[in-house]
This record gives structure tokens, sequence and C-alpha cells, in this order.
């Protein structure tokens, strides 16, 4: 009964307050992402990552780091072994589950500092315009005229191996494209009447970039983010792979599928098994950055 | 704007020409010799340069010496190449040797012995990476106008000391010893640098090969000098293309497209057995595995626990998996088939004895870092050892880098461990025992990271006057017994926990005959090859 | 990048002046990001824990020979004055000799470089021609069974490990159908026949009018580019269906719909119209991120393309060589902006 007058308190056409405009207003996006089934799929591959990730150690049937060479390159369907194991005899299945941990954090980590470093300095330049536009274009072109693995070694080899590091030099090279994107995003809307018509208003500079520039370049960002995000985890095995990424014997899914490549004629699923968790979640995002695309973007809706 | 247009006629065209024919070549052509390799490591193809496995290929091939080896027969030890004969002087400290008479270089100008002699000063001179091969004998810049010298006929090289003859010889069958066209090279000399630069890319020798190009990380094409001494090769060219991964090379090899492959991984290897028409050739090579316990760390300097690392390595599992054929447990410094080497391999995995010695020495909680080099077997070896250190209470923690960032810090003393190999620098016991059991000076100061003995800050004053006895015996005999000595000691007190020695697996088509990559003590040679 | 955007009003101004200054802020705009990127990349050499001199004697070499080789690359003198040299070399095109194979840095690149350029304009020559008409199509047919398709076609493209689906790849068409060549660029009994004009080997082959070898250049590239073409068809069609819904949804399309307009001409005519400036920069950014050269593509098909030439140098602190590719690179990503901005305004009705 409760339930009932919130939602009726949510779908309502009259609004009380500018609070209860915007719960209503999330609400009823809320709604029409839930019709959206392929979105739905997405949004459920990547909760139950999270709750794969939270329970690893109830899920995962081996220890992770228990090797036994007798037992190496099992393959699919071993007894116990599901997945098989690894060239050192560990259980895939158990490396993989433990692995999503390790995704989560980098995943989260670069999706929160790229886009937004992008965004901000795109639309500042787009919309500012002026030498503050040449400056900090000047700046996004050398970063992005920069070959990204370079960047990345570089900035880790100064701060040192592992994770963390890896995962801010990914930041690093991925920012400068979204930064054009909102930029170009930016120009196109500059010039649209109803920001003239804002500007008359006397609206000033961040609050047009932060309230009405902002919510129409998030679609583009949020397709190119979610794109993005299978490329950043293979970025960061790419630094695993040159030794300064995860250090071994950590369960990075890039990493595995480094090791696995070795054996990927005659022990396909050694490289394939992490491979295909890396397409399941990326997958999983991009079915999830499409829905709330179609949410997000007051232009796109149908 | 017409290279667009060109391109994308030439798109167009290529797809029609592809939709008409699905042929595949399947096989090479019947002159040529086809070599998958990865060649990356190749900085220089001046000899007195040159320092690298792919390089030395080359040189070996385009360069004759005054002594070589067989490429048919390499237990020969070392034989007559442009030096006809030799002779010892009483004291043993001078040799003289007789060049063989009518040979020419690729470019017509005939090999003289001032040709041999100018080589070995210019290496001396020039100083470059491996110039210690040779001044180890005392050769210095300033000297060797007196100590090698060319009379008529002749080459006369006069040593500081008196030095078993077969160090010596052994020592000119290295890359180093190759006879370099004097008038060629001297004809490109820039800034007094000896041709030096032009023969970093070009080549001046006398061998069965010419170099055609070099383009690096790409290929390397060699073509048959007919006027060789030792006769024209059958293989008129020669090509090795630079293909990193085993499996492309598998692909490659399978499809026939190429000879030999390099470079393939154990579990590449067992899928080429399988395959028609390819057979594996498998060679032993010099190079050693092994782990280095750094001496300035107050836990792994105790006695007690060298020994206990010693029996924390899994030598039979990784051996019978993952390195299966490719490296083979030897627990010496000294590779198989090298003058002295020992068999005995008396360490095994065994938890329970490494627990008792740390308890011995009083240790517990052990935690320590190891730096593994990136490629895959090695980081596998540390995760191995890793595991099974856990076993007995030692934490490891692994430290992946690049070649050079690793080698950078295992010189500079800062790893606990080093999981490191090590190549012979030309066949003779010396040039192990020299840098396994030999170090003048340990202190930081002395910086003597040639060393591998200091690069652990490992005091050898033990092992000094034992390194620099054997090297001086004549005697073969007795040099061999010395060497084994040194060896059990060096086994049971070192602080290097000596692992494995390489087999080179090469997967090759089967009607490829005499194709050899050196064994343990010299490089690939095509001159004998036939298809 | 759009350099000399200028506000509305100024373009009404005599064209010369204009064009002149335009100009000059280009160049110099080009100067400042090029000198940027110089300055960067000679400061990842000096921070990258790895020693120049070692990298290029090896280990075994002794102390005098490290030292004489130390001061033969100037280390001993301070930065700022290594850097002012290294600039003052660059602008007279001299970038300087290779640490590690003793070659000038330009012949190298001039090797490298064409390599990557061939395959990568062939890999966004396919992007483009299968990515912008599907992307088109999924959002006309927004949730139709093409929209799905299209969904799954680029999202595997975009997910899948590139050596993976590379070595699959060489297995599947090389290895045991014989479809195409193998790894490298020509087979290799067909090496150094065709005569070097522009280094990219169908262009060669073509201009000396060598059909064998043309046809077996391309037997060895259709495989790679396409793999790169599937990977920026992946990017392209999602971001054009993206563009297009955002354009298809509009007043002005609703209008030309009442109007009676027919379908095709509302989806090419207007709709396609509007988006070519969003796509511009898209596959100009593609295209960039092709000739930066992929690593993992050159190193799997042994193609000696610019990606794994700065990558094998970073590693081994080469950093003539280094600072040369990251300066090409550099210089065709400004380039091609140029290109993508000049077309911009030629095509974008608001710029103006």
């Amino acid at each position: 009964m409760a339930d009932q007058t919130l939602r009726q308190w949510l779908l309502t056409d009259t609004p009380t307050s500018r609070r209860h405009a915007k719960l209503s207003a999330i609400y009823q996006g809320w709604l029409s992402f839930r019709g959206n089934t392929m979105a739905m799929i997405g949004l459920w591959i990547l909760l139950a990552l999270v709750g794969i990730a939270a329970f690893a150690p109830i899920l995962s049937p081996h220890d992770p780091f228990v090797q036994d060479l007798g037992n190496r390159l099992a393959p699919l369907g071993t007894e116990s072994h599901i997945l098989g194991t690894d060239s050192l005899g560990r259980d895939i299945l158990s490396r993989l589950i433990y692995g999503s941990r390790i995704t989560l954090y980098i995943v989260a980590l670069v999706a929160l500092i790229a886009p937004v470093v992008g965004l901000l300095v795109g639309t500042v330049s787009g919309y500012v315009g002026g030498w503050v536009d040449v400056v900090l274009m000047r700046i996004t072109d050398i970063f992005l005229a920069f070959p990204r693995l370079v960047l990345a070694l570089a900035f880790v080899a100064a701060l040192g191996a592992g994770i963390e590091n890896a995962v801010l030099a990914i930041s690093l090279t991925a920012w400068p494209p979204y930064a054009r994107i909102a930029r170009a995003e930016t120009l196109t809307i500059r010039a649209a009447d109803y920001i003239s018509a804002i500007q008359l208003q006397g609206a000033g500079a961040m609050r047009i970039i932060t309230r009405h520039i902002w919510p129409l370049c998030i679609s583009s960002l949020i397709v190119r983010v979610t794109l993005d995000m299978a490329g950043i985890i293979l970025a960061a095995a790419g630094l695993g792979f040159l030794g300064l990424g995860a250090q071994p014997p950590s369960p990075e899914w890039g990493a595995m599928i480094s090791e696995g490549r070795r054996f990927i004629l005659d022990h396909w699923w050694v490289a394939t098994m992490p491979g295909l968790a890396i397409f399941t979640v990326s997958l999983a995002f991009n079915l999830l950055g499409d829905g709330l695309r179609d949410v997000l973007d007051p232009k796109g809706g149908e | 704007m017409t290279i667009w247009k060109n391109t994308l006629a030439g798109a167009t065209m290529a797809v029609a020409l592809s939709f008409t024919s699905v042929a595949v070549v399947a096989e090479t052509p019947a002159n040529m010799l086809v070599i998958a390799n990865r060649i990356d490591d190749i900085k220089s193809m001046d000899p007195a340069q040159s320092f690298e496995f792919a390089g030395s290929d080359v040189n070996q091939n385009v360069y004759s010496k005054l002594v070589n080896f067989d490429p048919l027969d390499f237990d020969k030890g070392y034989v007559p190449d442009l030096a006809e004969s030799w002779v010892v002087s009483e004291d043993g400290k001078s040799i003289t040797f007789t060049m063989r008479e009518g040979v020419m270089f690729q470019s017509g100008n005939p090999v003289t012995a001032e040709d041999a002699a100018w080589s070995l000063r210019r290496a001396v001179i020039l100083n470059k990476t491996p110039a210690f091969i040779l001044t180890q004998f005392g050769f210095t810049p300033e000297n060797v106008a007196d100590t090698i010298k060319a009379d008529g006929n002749t080459v006369t090289i006069t040593t500081d000391k008196r030095y078993a003859t077969s160090f010596v010889l052994n020592c000119l069958t290295a890359t180093i010893g190759s006879v370099i066209d004097m008038k060629t090279a001297m004809a490109n000399e820039v800034d007094g640098d000896m041709g030096n630069g032009w023969l970093n890319t070009n080549t001046a020798g006398s061998g069965a090969y010419s170099l055609v190009s070099w383009k690096p990380n790409e290929s390397v094409t060699l073509q048959a000098f007919p006027g060789y001494y030792g006769g024209a090769p059958t293989m008129e060219r020669v090509i090795v293309r630079h293909v990193a991964e085993s499996a492309s090379q598998r692909l490659l090899l399978e499809a026939g497209d190429i000879d030999v492959a390099r470079n393939l991984n154990p579990e590449d290897v067992a899928g080429v057995r399988n395959a028609p028409g390819v057979k594996v050739q498998e060679e032993l090579k010099g190079r050693l595995m092994y782990m280095g316990l750094n001496q300035t760390h107050p836990v792994l300097s105790k006695p007690e626990v060298r020994q206990a690392f010693k029996y924390l390595i899994d030598y039979e599992g990784m051996q019978n998996s993952f390195l299966n054929g490719q490296w083979a447990t030897h627990q010496n410094f000294l590779p198989k088939t090298y003058l002295g080497a020992s068999t005995e391999n008396p360490f095994s995995l065994n938890i329970e004895k490494a627990k008792e010695l740390l308890a011995a020495a009083g240790v517990e909680n052990l935690e320590v870092e190891i730096g593994v080099r990136e490629a895959q077997e090695r980081i596998e070896m540390a995760q191995s050892f890793q595991n099974t250190a856990a076993q007995a209470g030692v934490k490891v923690n692994i430290t992946v880098g690049t070649g050079s960032q690793i080698l950078d810090r295992y010189r500079a003393r800062e790893l606990d461990l080093s999981l490191e190999s090590w190549g012979p620098d030309y066949p003779d016991p010396q040039t192990n025992a020299g840098t396994f059991a030999y170090n003048p000076d340990n202190s930081l100061e002395a910086q003597g990271t040639g060393y591998l003995a200091w690069r652990l800050a490992w005091d050898t004053s033990e092992f000094n006057p034992m390194t620099e006895a054997a090297v001086q015996e004549v005697d073969t005999e007795k040099r061999i017994a010395m060497y084994n000595e040194l060896q059990a000691k060096f086994r049971d007190e070192s602080p290097f926990v000596m692992m494995f020695q390489q087999s080179e697996q090469n997967g090759v088509r089967d009607n490829v005959m005499n194709f050899t990559t050196g064994q343990a003590i010299s490089a690939a040679d095509y001159s004998k090859v036939t298809k | 990048m759009a350099l000399a955007e200028n506000e509305g009003g100024a373009r009404n101004r005599a064209s010369l002046p204009r064009w002149v200054t335009a100009t000059l802020k280009t160049i110099g705009s080009i100067a400042v990001t090029m000198l940027g990127l110089v300055f960067i990349t000679f400061i990842i050499g000096r921070v990258m824990p790895i020693d120049p001199v070692l990298a290029i004697v090896g280990e075994r070499a002794s102390q005098s020979t490290y030292d004489a080789v130390f001061l033969q690359l100037g280390l001993d003198k301070p930065v700022i004055v290594q850097f002012a040299y290294y600039v003052w070399d660059v602008l007279h095109g001299d970038f300087g000799m290779s640490l590690l194979n003793a070659r000038p840095v330009s012949e190298d690149i001039a090797r490298v470089f064409p390599a990557t350029l061939e395959l990568a304009t062939l890999g966004v020559f396919f992007g483009i021609v299968l990515g912008v008409p599907l992307g088109v199509v999924a959002a006309v047919r927004k949730g139709s069974w093409i929209d799905q398709v299209a969904r799954v076609v680029a999202l595997v493209g975009y997910s899948m490990p590139i050596f993976w689906l590379g070595l699959m790849g060489l297995l599947i068409f090389y290895g045991m159908l014989g479809w195409v060549g193998g790894p490298g660029r020509v087979s290799i009994f067909y090496e150094d026949i065709v005569p070097s004009v522009t280094g990219m080997i169908l262009v060669d082959s073509l201009l000396d009018r060598n059909w064998t070898v043309l046809k077996d250049a391309f037997s060895h590239i259709v495989l790679p580019a396409s793999l790169l073409g599937y990977y920026s068809l992946a990017y392209i069609s999602r971001m054009t269906r993206s563009f297009m819904l955002e354009q298809l949804s509009a007043e002005y399309i609703t209008t030309a719909r009442v109007k009676g307009m027919s379908e095709w001409d509302v989806v090419w005519k207007h709709a396609f119209r509007n988006i070519r400036v969003q796509l511009i920069t898209v596959i100009a950014l593609s295209y960039a991120g092709l000739l930066e050269g992929s690593v993992l593509t050159e190193i799997i098909f042994s193609w000696p393309g610019i990606g794994s030439y700065i990558t094998t140098a970073l590693l081994s602190a080469d950093m003539n060589a280094v600072l040369g590719g990251t300066v090409v690179v550099g210089l065709v990503f400004i380039l091609l902006n140029i290109l993508s901005d000049l077309l911009y305004k030629v095509f974008d009705p608001r710029a103006k």
C-alpha cells in the first residue's frame, strides 16, 4: 500500500517541489529503461559480476593460486575443473572468479576519471572559446597525438609498476578523445537558439556548461565510454603483459589471456575463457550504455 | 592524390584477382633457405661490436676466422679455418698462425696475414662490448702493435701470461675473432672509426655468404659467395624473417612457407611433431638458468638459507611440464659439453629439508622480492618457486620488468632474488668460471658489474685462486679435475641456485639436411645445408 | 582542432589577410604542439628507469666501454642542453641514429611507417565502407533485427581480444583453408623484388605493374586489414547509429516527412548530411588510432610497422628511435586533424 502511494507520488503530473520533479523524472526514466530488455540483460550481468566479486571465496571451487604441475592444461569439463586448468595447473574458473574483483576495480576507476576530465576540458574549451580553447586544445592535441602505449608505459615506469598506477596511466591516455567529442558537441550546441536565450536571461558560463551542455554531451560520451570498456580492460592487460600492470600470480583477466596465448593452437580454452569473460562484461557494458543513452538523452528518445 | 587513386584501383583489382585463385604455395624455392627467428636483438653487424645471438648467426656465415668449428662435427673442437696451422712458443705465451694461401674476400681482395692481425688489433682498439674476450689476454690499445703482429704469411699473438692454448684458441672462435677485409673497411672509414659505422650495417668478409640486406626487426638476407674457399654453398639465398610469435612460426612451418622455425614453445613443438613433412631437431645450448641470492640481505646471506633455497625449486616438476624439452635440470655453472662440466645434480624439491635448514638458521616470516624478466616461461618458473617457497613459509613477491629494467636493478644489487640466465661468451670453461666463481673485489666501489658474483655481493676469496689456477693449467686432465673440484664447492656453498640448461628445439622441414644452430659453442651455419 | 575558427562576424572582412593569419595560426599551433610532443617524449626518456647506455653495450661490457658510450651520447650534459641539441637536429631533418641498431632513425621510419600506413588505410577503408551504412540502417530501423545484428557485429568486434581473433584467423584462413597469405607483408621469396618507391608494397607493385607481387601482397594484407577494419567498423557503426538517431528525432525530419519527402531523401539528403561533421571527427580519430600502429596485430602478423617499432625502442630505451617515431605519429595525427577541420568547415552549415 505504501509502495502504491510512493509510485503515485512519483508518477504525478503536478510535482510539488523541485526535488519531487527530479525524482519523478528519474523514476520515469527507470520505467522506460526497464522496458528495454537488452539493457536489463546488461544490467543483470553487471550486477551478477558485482555479486561474484563480492562472494568470490564462497563461489570458487578451488584456491586460485594453488598449483598442480601434474594436472596442467586440463581440458574443459575435467572433473572438478569445469573450465580446465592453466599452464601451472591452476583452476581457471576460480581464477576467473577472483579476477572479477580486479576487473571491476580497473573499470570503475578509469570510468570515473577519464570521461570526467575529458568532459570538463572539452566543454569548457568549446564553450568559452578564445585563448582558453587554444590552450586546452593544444594540450589535448599533444596528449592525443601521443602513441598511447608510450604515454602509459612512461607514466607507469615513472611511478612504479602495479595495478593502481596502471589505472592512472590508462586514464591519462583515455581522456583526450572524450574531450574532443565533448568539444565537438559543445560547438554544435553553442550555436543553438535556446542557449542564446538562456544567455540573454543572464545565466553564467559555468551554469550553462553544467546545466545545459553537459546533459547534451553525455549521450555520446556514454556510448564512447561503454565501447571503451573492453579497450580499457585490454589496455590494463597490455600493461600487465609488459610487466607494468597486475603482478603475477594475480588472476587479472587480461594477463590470463596473455599467459594463455602461447597455447592457443592446441589448448585454446586457456586464453579463450578469460577472453569470453572480458567479452561478456564489455557486452554488458555496451547493452547497459545503449539503454542509458535512450533514457538520458533528451534528443534521442522515441 | 594519385597514390590514393592507385591504392583504390589496386585494392579493387586485388580483390578481383584474389577470387580467381586460391592456390597455396606449399614449398620454398629449392635453392633458398627460409628461416623464421626472433632477430630483434641484432644491434650491429660489425664483428668487433656484435654480441647478440641473431647477430652471431649472421657473422658466422659472413666472416671466416683464424680457427673455427666444423659445422658437421662439433666434437672435433676448433679446427683450422683461415689459419692453416699454428705453433706455440716455448714459453707458451706466443702463438704463430700460418695463413691459408689463395683465399679471397667477397670484394675480390686476397685474405692476408695483415688483414687478420688488423682485425684483432681493431677489436681491441675499438673497445666495444665483446672486447673483453681479447683484452683478458693482456692486449691493450697501447700494446697491440707489438702483441698482435703480421709477418709475411704469419700472424703472431703474444699474451701477457701463459694460458692454456685451448683457452686462447677457443676465444678466437668467437665472433670477435672474425677476419675483416681491411682495404674495404678502411675505404669506408669516417672520423677514425676504423670502418665501425659502415660495418655496423655492411659486411666485408670471406665467408660462405655475403649480406644483401638487414632490415631491423624485419629480415636479414644473405647471398651465397661463389668464391668461398670451402666451396660455394648449395643454398644460394638465405632469408631470416623476424617472426615473434611461436604460433605464427608454427603455422608458417606447417604450411611450408618457411624451412626452419627457431622459436617454437614446448606446446607448439609437441604440435609440429604430428605435422606431416616436419621434423624436430634438438641441440643442447650453453645457456643456463639460475636464481641468485643477494648477499647484502641479512637473511639470504646465511649459509643454511642458501642451502635451503636449493631445495625449494621443483626442478623435476618444471622440467617435465612447461619447460618440457627446452630446459633440463643442471645444477652446475659449467654447461654440459664444456670441458670439465660436472653432471652432478644433488638437489631436488624437498620442503621438509628446506624447513629444517631455515629453522636451523633461525629464520621466520621471511619475505623477499624476486626480479624476473618479461618472458612467459620465466614468469612461470618464478610462480612455481613462489608456490613451493610458500610451503616452507617463505613469502616471495614477484616483480616483472623488461630485460633492461631488471638488469639495471640486478647490477645495482637492489633485488633480493634474481631469476636470470647466462650464456657463455666463448667455448672455454673460463667464460663461466671467471664470472660465477670469481670476484676480485667485492666492495661496492669496485663496481665489478661484469662478475655475477659481484652482483650478488658474494665474497669469493676462497674461489678466486682456484679459478685463476684452472685457467692457466696447460695439462687438460688436471684442468678438468680442477674444474670438478671448483664446481663441487660451488654447488655446496654459493648463493647461486643453478637450475636448468637450455636445449634448442627447432622445427625443420624434413627435406632440410645439415642445418645446425651451433650447439653450445658456436652459431648457426648455413654453408652445408642442402634440401 | 578548429584552429582558425573565429566568431561569425569576422568572415566578412577582406579575405586575403584573414587567409594569411589563419595559415600562420595553423602553422604556429602545429609548431607548439610538436614542440610539446617532443618535450614530453624527451622527459619520458629521462624518467624511464632504463639505462640507455646499458641497453646499448649489454651486460658484458667493461666499465671503460660503458663510459665511452656514456660520453658519446652526451649524457654528461644538462638535460635542457641535450633537448636543445635534439630540437636543433630535428629542425635540420636529422632524427639522429638509433641507439640500438646504429642506423639513422629517419631511414628506419621511412621503412616502417609505410607498412603501417598501408595497413591502416585499408583497415579504415573497410571500416567506413561497411560501418557507415550499417550504422545508418541500424538507426533507421531502430529495434529491428537489422539493428540487433548490427549491434552484435559491432559488440563482438569491439570485445574480442585482437590477438585471439588474429591467431584464430590465421589458423583458419591461412593454416587450414589456405585462402590468405601467412604472417609478413609478402611471401618471403618475393622480398625485395619490386623497387621501393612509396614503401607500400601494394602501391609499389602497382607502379611496377608486377601483378604477381601485387596479388601476393594483397593476400597477406587482407586478413590483418580486415581485423583492424572490423575494429574501426565497430566504432564507426556505433557512432553513426548514435548520431543518426539524434538527427532522425529532430523536428526538421518530422517536417520533411510530413511534407511527403521520400524516406531515402530524408535519411541521406537530410539526416546524413547533418552528421557528416561528427562522423568526420570519429573517422579521423579512428584512422589516427590505426596509424599509431596496432602493436599486437603487428606482432602476430609479423608486420614491421611503426607501433612495434616504437614499443621495441621504448622498452630498450632507444630514445632517439622513440622520439623519431613519436614525432612522425604526432605529425600525421595533427595533419589528419587539420584535414578534418577543413572538411568541418566545408560541410557544417552551422560552423559558418
